[in-house]
């Protein structure tokens, strides 16, 4: 299996050092020729929504990438990546991949000093460590998407078919449930 | 110290490598900033290059400016604090910044000790010219290190200096016995702890990024292959003739910094670079606050 871990800015090392402990190859995104090599999914890193936005239009991956989603590749984004799969974005007219069926919020919780850590459920996984760092989180979801986790009332993870979204970052704890699921949705098992 | 809050403040740092953070002086230049695809600004008055041209004392910025700026964009908004003065820190955790810069390019307020770092909630990054001092600066709370390049000259040689230096020591740090590290630990004048962290791992136990004197997208990628994990950009960008394009090219240059094609074509038409100070003719080397 290979994984393609979208490299244009943000914490995309961090999510090859889980793959890697979970003996998955992986390969870094970082311009439209990387997309035509073969990759099993894909991966979309926190970073900043707006910087890595830009660098898909101004690299001219944003289409591609977005026909690959549509055509059922299996793809995973976590915090900025899951911005960039919402169809709707509440603090801001710019839209991305928008593929998702889902309204998210962005910096939900404010600045920096709004940051913090959790443990609570993913899906079938009970205390899962959640660390969001000036986090998104999702407002609504449409009927076909599943909600895999919610932390104080709010969103924080959900799934649409092929499309996983953590409005935290399991790429910076060393537990690897999640990233485990993304690779279980790679396999078909659910 | 590896807190709860220190760890969250390290992990805002992890977000932001692979990107560019700018220097800006208004709402306006903040928005071109983020247009452009800055992963954060830093809010201040004057940008270095016009510190440095007007001379005398050098404070932290207006909080009616800092939040004007915070209000105009939604990426994270950096600000100035002198080295030492706790006091203008304590105003921006109270403006809820999201990183505060204990700097040199702004007037000292204290001659021997930096701020505790460790006493506040907000995340500290601090300059540094070598290991010791990128060591000392952790140990007192900084989540995030950046080279101490001569701001306001658009002159990279520093920040390269800098950059070849902290690795350069890292690589020798790591070559050592395990009981030569009390020694390395007393000569370099920091906690063990922290060497032994930087002996196991190679790197630093933060984020390390390039600053001072980057004013073109090739500078950009010559900090990141000498192994930067992002940029700040200070004069260079509002100091040139199309801060637009120019901010834009250096955002790409950082993202590819290994393709050279790439490159060439960013570097293409930018319009005029800031002018510039040679290292030599420097009367004030900014760099030397605080060690």
């Amino acid at each position: 299996m290979n994984i393609g871990v979208l490299s244009l800015q943000g914490a995309f090392i961090e999510h090859r050092n889980i793959l890697e402990a979970l003996h998955v190859n992986s390969i870094e995104i970082r311009n439209k020729s990387d997309l035509s090599k073969n990759i099993d999914g894909m991966i979309l890193p926190g970073g900043e929504s707006t910087a890595i936005g830009k660098l898909l239009m101004d690299f001219d991956m944003l289409d591609s990438i977005k026909n690959f989603i549509e055509e059922g590749m299996p793809v995973f984004g976590t915090c900025a990546g899951m911005i960039l799969l919402a169809k709707n974005i509440e603090n801001s007219s710019v839209k991305h991949f928008a593929t998702m069926d889902i309204s998210v919020v962005r910096n939900a919780y404010g600045r920096q000093l709004g940051s913090f850590q959790a443990i609570s459920a993913f899906g079938d996984f009970d205390k899962t460590p959640m660390t969001f760092i000036r986090a998104p989180y999702i407002r609504s979801v449409e009927s076909n998407v599943k909600i895999l986790s919610t932390v104080n009332g709010n969103i924080v993870a959900a799934q649409q078919n092929n499309q996983l979204v953590t409005a935290f970052h399991p790429e910076l704890t060393d537990n690897t449930v999640v990233h485990e699921y993304f690779l279980n949705m790679i396999k078909g098992r659910c | 110290m590896e807190n709860e809050r220190y760890r969250l403040n390290k992990e805002l740092a992890q977000m932001l490598k692979g990107g560019v953070i700018m220097d800006v002086t208004t709402p306006e230049q903040a928005k071109i900033a983020e247009a452009a695809g800055a992963c954060a600004v830093m809010a201040l008055e004057r940008i270095p290059a016009d510190i440095r041209a007007a001379g005398g004392v050098s404070r932290m910025s207006d909080p009616k400016m800092i939040r004007g700026i915070q209000q105009a964009v939604s990426i994270p908004v950096m600000a100035k604090v002198r080295i030492g003065h706790f006091v203008e820190a304590q105003i921006l955790e109270a403006l809820e910044i999201d990183y505060i810069d204990e700097s040199e390019v702004l007037s000292p307020a204290d001659d021997v000790y930096h701020i505790d770092k460790t006493k506040f909630k907000v995340p500290f990054v601090c300059g540094a010219k070598d290991l010791g001092e990128a060591l000392r600066r952790i140990n007192e709370g900084a989540s995030m290190i950046r080279t101490k390049g001569e701001p306001g000259t658009g002159d990279i040689v520093q920040a390269v200096r800098h950059m070849r230096k902290i690795n350069a020591e890292i690589r020798r740090v790591q070559s050592l016995l395990e009981d030569e590290l009390f020694d390395a630990a007393k000569n370099l004048e920091v906690p063990y702890d922290l060497l032994k962290f930087v002996h196991e791992n190679g790197k630093l136990p933060v984020v390390n990024f390039a600053a001072g004197g980057i004013a073109t997208p090739a500078d950009a990628a010559l900090m990141m292959q000498l192994g930067a994990e992002g940029v700040f950009v200070g004069s260079g960008i509002f100091k040139s003739g199309n801060p637009e394009k120019r901010a834009a090219a250096i955002v790409k240059a950082v993202t590819n910094f290994n393709d050279a094609k790439l490159l060439a074509e960013l570097s293409e038409d930018l319009g005029e670079a800031m002018i510039g100070i040679n290292e030599g003719e420097i009367e004030l080397l900014m760099a030397e606050r605080g060690k």
